[in-house]
């Protein structure tokens, strides 16, 4: 299963940036652009809460363009995983679940985190490259 | 049968037998425990020699009562008297019943007579934990040495116990190292009882 991802970001519950990779040469952002991109996603996600037409909506899941699919995962701590990857990737959702299962244990877990801050953990590291193989092909999904 | 019951109840705690000790608690109940605790204690210190005491003292806690329990538990209140038989128990029971698995190794040290090593790929309380380039090879593996010389110290084996990272080849990680330094007098007296 090939599934190309461009990038991933993690944002904290204020919008804040603290976690940007990007795989492979396609959509690199440089840090300027990677931050307004993540707290500009923060926005709209939460206003498309408040515009949707059903009640108990939490926010936007999938946004599909014409060169790229954004996939979002909202933990109940309104930490948000997202990632961009090639149109009509499948199998994206379980590998977010992973992300964020990296994520509980090797960031929250260590004494040395501080909560809502930027990620810098080499384990966490070491195990998301495991999850998400460095051309951006999803790979251990669902270890 | 209501009277078995009640004189079951009735019982005080020290007639009581004692559990089994095979239940396990949640990995990660305890992982964030542990760092709840590190965090703590890094609240409370200036520098990370003195992170390492503290961390090492509160497994030194653990240690004596580790020892007093397993002994009463395994050894129907035996103890041991010699120093590879103290390890051993470290390297097996200790380890058993604390993480579930015998110690990966434990080795003699091979420049001093006095020194022994135990030694784990993946300790259990390191499992999340990245420390930050900038703490100088602070290990939290210190709290599990501070367990080991609760029991050493408990056994009337005095020692110095340190933990380090270890470099291992073709690994990302390092493995843990759990270095014993015996005092003096248990080398003396171990070569006594030899």
């Amino acid at each position: 299963m090939a599934a190309i991802i461009f990038n991933l970001f993690v944002i904290n519950k204020s919008g804040g940036l603290i976690f940007y990779k990007d795989y492979g040469t396609q959509g690199r952002l440089d840090t300027n652009d990677s931050l307004r991109l993540a707290s500009l996603w923060h926005s709209m996600h939460a206003i498309s809460k408040e515009l949707s037409p059903v009640n108990g909506c939490n926010g936007i899941e999938v946004l599909e363009a014409d060169t790229f699919d954004l996939h979002c995962f909202q933990a109940l701590t309104g930490t948000k995983i997202f990632v961009a990857t090639e149109p009509g990737t499948p199998g994206i959702d379980s590998l977010l679940k992973t992300i964020y299962e990296i994520y509980t244990d090797y960031v929250l877990k260590n004494p040395f985190y501080e909560v809502e801050m930027p990620i810098r953990c080499e384990l966490w590291d070491l195990n998301l490259a495991l999850a998400v193989r460095k051309d951006g092909k999803a790979g251990l999904v669902g270890r | 049968m209501i009277g078995v019951g009640r004189a079951k109840q009735n019982l005080n705690v020290v007639d009581r037998p004692l559990g089994k000790g095979k239940s396990e608690v949640s990995l990660s109940a305890f992982a964030f425990l542990f760092s709840e605790l590190v965090q703590y204690n890094q609240g409370k210190v200036e520098n990370i020699a003195e992170l390492e005491h503290r961390l090492e003292e509160a497994g030194f806690g653990v240690g004596i009562r580790m020892l007093e329990l397993l002994c009463h538990r395994d050894k129907a209140n035996r103890r041991e008297t010699r120093v590879l038989g103290i390890l051993s128990f470290v390297h097996s029971t200790v380890w058993k019943s604390l993480f579930g698995k015998v110690a990966d190794s434990l080795e003699k040290g091979t420049e001093h007579e006095d020194e022994y090593m135990i030694s784990e790929k993946e300790l259990l309380v390191n499992r999340f934990v990245s420390v930050p380039g900038g703490m100088g090879g602070f290990n939290c593996g210190t709290f599990v040495a501070g367990i080991v010389k609760g029991v050493l110290d408990g056994a009337g084996f005095p020692a110095r116990v340190t933990a380090h990272f270890v470099a291992v080849e073709g690994q990302a990680r390092p493995r843990t190292t759990i270095l014993i330094k015996f005092a003096e007098e248990v080398v003396q007296r171990d070569a006594r009882l030899a």
